[in-house]
């Protein structure tokens, strides 16, 4: 197992490295020539300088919806991980392990009815 | 025949027996020696394929420019070089000295270090591709789930540029994008279990092996009727992953400027620009290992069906792009928790009777 | 030592200090996204100490789970408490009581991990695990398992209906 890790471990260190080489060859040949204009951030229409210094806090508020996707990814991630097992062992098991895992998925049916159903999986 | 379906392996194999009698002059210890011997030939395996896959992508970078020319009625890039063939050479020329300006205010090593993060974990998943006969780089006992688990990764990259560049619309585009991305991961690995199941094993090289039936009809996409609904689902979420069109909200040009990357430029949008072309090509790459049969096909050597049938699938989801309208993001949102994830669990519910029922019957025969 | 031996060891080291270093960044940094950036680290780091003791299925979850989905929680979550962007002091007022307590809390288990007689595990479990695990699970671990589904239908009802406040 080690012989294969290796190579990923050699896969992970030139992946790790190909960009910072790319980013220093370019920084070798590019120009550097900063000026107040082009450190602005892109805003169409008004400067952002004319806004008045609370409009300038970036910083907009978010809705609670992006976190409860994530919530329900995590919880689907996570069944996901026990099935991959049951999956590759299922062919050997015969079919109680079905039956078992058809009540698993069934308990996560309902996770994910009552999302749509509480009206969790709109985009408002 | 073997002999070209073979060269590869066979190439590597004497490159070891060069460097064997290389190092035979420095009366190394014999465990130290092959382990010296396998990091050289690790090493040479990584670059030869980070080259061949830049290759592959300055390529696709064109093909997507001609074909989408030639779908809107026009000649497309003409100018450098034959069939404008030099083009994608001249765009990273152009790229590479493009001056890089990091907004004020913005967190600079998060803003440089995004685009690292984006484009390095594609890389990272082409480490169990099998590209041809014995071609796998490395051939890991959760191949399936490792390239799950890296194209996972790539969500924080977004979100790293999103924040990085001190500009809401950025901040808006990297969390949507996020969001997008999340969503239809889940039909993504709920579609891979099914073929867990039919294969018994969730190493590439014995998907691709579990294929080999009935000369070609023996492919997963062939398994009625779970493979074709589990191709479709799969092809359709893992466009959604990779931000391409119809799902590419998160670069809607006429929608929020570029989103995330709104404020790169350089090289470092560069990255995310061939990272997104990463991206496909491997979720392209992954459709053919896990439902096209991998490298198998007649006549031609393996690595050159590969290639063809990448390029097929490749050709597909350009042809979509260039066909459909953009996804409004909330029917982009409805569509992967209401409709895929329903049909991706009903999936699996029928694969695991149809490896009951059917599989040991058509095993008898043969197949899969 | 043999050479695969003695590469598993400095491949064990690096990934150890990895993970140290993400905690460090985690712990140090005033500016909460980027505390959070230095867990995701840890998070790799950990994922390659799992991959090092072979439980490479361990080690692909861990990188699915924490860094593919919990990271993206807990960014989200740091998004969406924005007033602790700014500020967030890396020293504050009670430190020296603090720092007295923590080292007090890692002598204590650094004597305890030192001086435990550790069952050491002489067979290594080898050979293609995956099918172990679903077998296991499907029969010695059947009911951990199912109580599984049934708290992870726990976490989400309740990690929403406080969401929702």
């Amino acid at each position: 197992m080690l012989d294969q890790y290796g190579m990923v471990a050699l896969f992970a260190i030139v992946a790790a490295l190909f960009p910072p080489i790319g980013l220093f060859v370019s920084w070798l040949v590019r120009p550097k020539k900063p000026n107040k204009s082009k450190l602005t951030t892109y805003e169409c229409g008004l400067e952002f300088e004319d806004f008045p210094e609370e409009a300038q806090n970036v910083w907009v508020q978010f809705r609670v919806q992006y976190y409860i996707f994530a919530l329900i990814f995590v919880v689907f991630d996570v069944e996901v991980i026990f099935l991959y097992p049951w999956a590759v062992a299922y062919n050997a098991l015969g079919l109680f392990a079905l039956v078992e895992m058809a009540i698993f998925l069934g308990i996560l049916v309902v996770a994910l009815a009552y999302a749509w159903r509480k009206r969790l999986l709109e985009w408002v | 025949m073997d002999l070209l379906n073979n060269l590869f392996p066979n190439l590597y194999d004497w490159l070891v027996g060069v460097l064997h009698a290389l190092l035979a002059g420095l009366n190394l210890r014999a465990d130290v020696e092959s382990a010296l011997v396998a990091g050289i030939m690790g090493l040479v395996v990584v670059v030869v394929l980070l080259l061949w896959l830049v290759l592959m992508v300055l390529a696709m970078i064109w093909f997507e420019r001609k074909t989408a020319a030639r779908v809107q009625d026009r000649v497309g890039p003409n100018r450098v070089g034959p069939w404008g063939l030099l083009q994608p050479i001249a765009d990273t020329i152009k790229m590479l000295i493009k001056e890089d300006i990091i907004p004020a205010n913005a967190d600079r090593l998060v803003h440089t270090l995004a685009p690292m993060v984006a484009a390095a974990p594609a890389v990272l998943a082409f480490a169990v591709i099998p590209w041809g006969k014995g071609m796998a780089p490395t051939d890991l006992n959760i191949g399936l789930l490792w390239v799950v688990a890296i194209g996972s990764i790539g969500t924080i990259g977004l979100f790293m540029a999103g924040y990085g560049s001190n500009n809401k619309f950025s901040l808006l585009g990297g969390m949507r994008a996020v969001a997008q991305m999340i969503s239809y991961e889940v039909p993504q690995v709920l579609t891979l279990v099914v073929i867990a199941l039919m294969a018994g094993s969730l190493s590439m090289n014995d998907i691709v092996a579990a294929q080999s039936g009935w000369n070609g009809l023996g492919w997963y996409i062939f398994a009625f009727p779970v493979g074709p609904i589990a191709f479709i689902v799969y092809y359709i979420s893992a466009l959604a992953e990779v931000n391409r069109t119809p799902f590419d909200i998160p670069e809607g040009e006429s929608e929020i400027v570029a989103g995330h990357h709104t404020e790169y430029s350089g090289l470092k949008w560069g990255f995310f620009y061939v990272g997104e072309y990463f991206n496909f090509f491997l979720i392209c790459s992954v459709a053919v290992t896990l439902f096209l049969g991998g490298w198998q096909g007649p006549l031609l050597p393996g690595y050159v069906w590969f290639i063809i049938k990448v390029y097929a699938l490749v050709l597909l989801g350009m042809w979509i792009r260039m066909t459909w309208p953009r996804v409004r993001v909330d029917h982009l949102m409805k569509f992967a928790w209401k409709v895929l994830v329903p049909i991706a669990l009903i999936n699996i519910l029928l694969a695991s009777l149809f490896v009951t029922y059917a599989l040991p019957a058509l095993n008898q025969y043969g197949l899969f | 030592m043999t050479a695969d031996l003695f590469l598993t060891n400095v491949a064990f080291y690096v990934v150890g200090a990895i993970a140290l270093v993400g905690a460090l960044i985690a712990v140090t940094q005033p500016n909460l996204l980027r505390a959070a950036l230095g867990l995701i680290l840890a998070f790799v780091g950990v994922a390659g100490v799992y991959f090092v003791l072979e439980a490479e299925f361990v080690g692909v979850v861990q990188i699915l789970i924490y860094i593919g989905a919990i990271s993206v929680l807990i960014l989200f979550a740091v998004m969406l408490t924005r007033g602790l962007m700014r500020g967030g002091v890396a020293f504050n007022t009670q430190w020296v009581g603090a720092a007295l307590i923590a080292v007090i809390v890692f002598a204590i288990l650094l004597f305890v991990v030192v001086g435990t007689k550790w069952n050491v595990v002489t067979q290594k479990v080898s050979g293609d695990l995956i099918p172990k695990i679903g077998t296991e699970l499907m029969t010695t671990y059947l009911l951990p398992f199912e109580a599984i589904s049934l708290l992870l239908l726990a976490a989400l009802v309740g990690a929403i209906v406080i969401a929702r406040e």
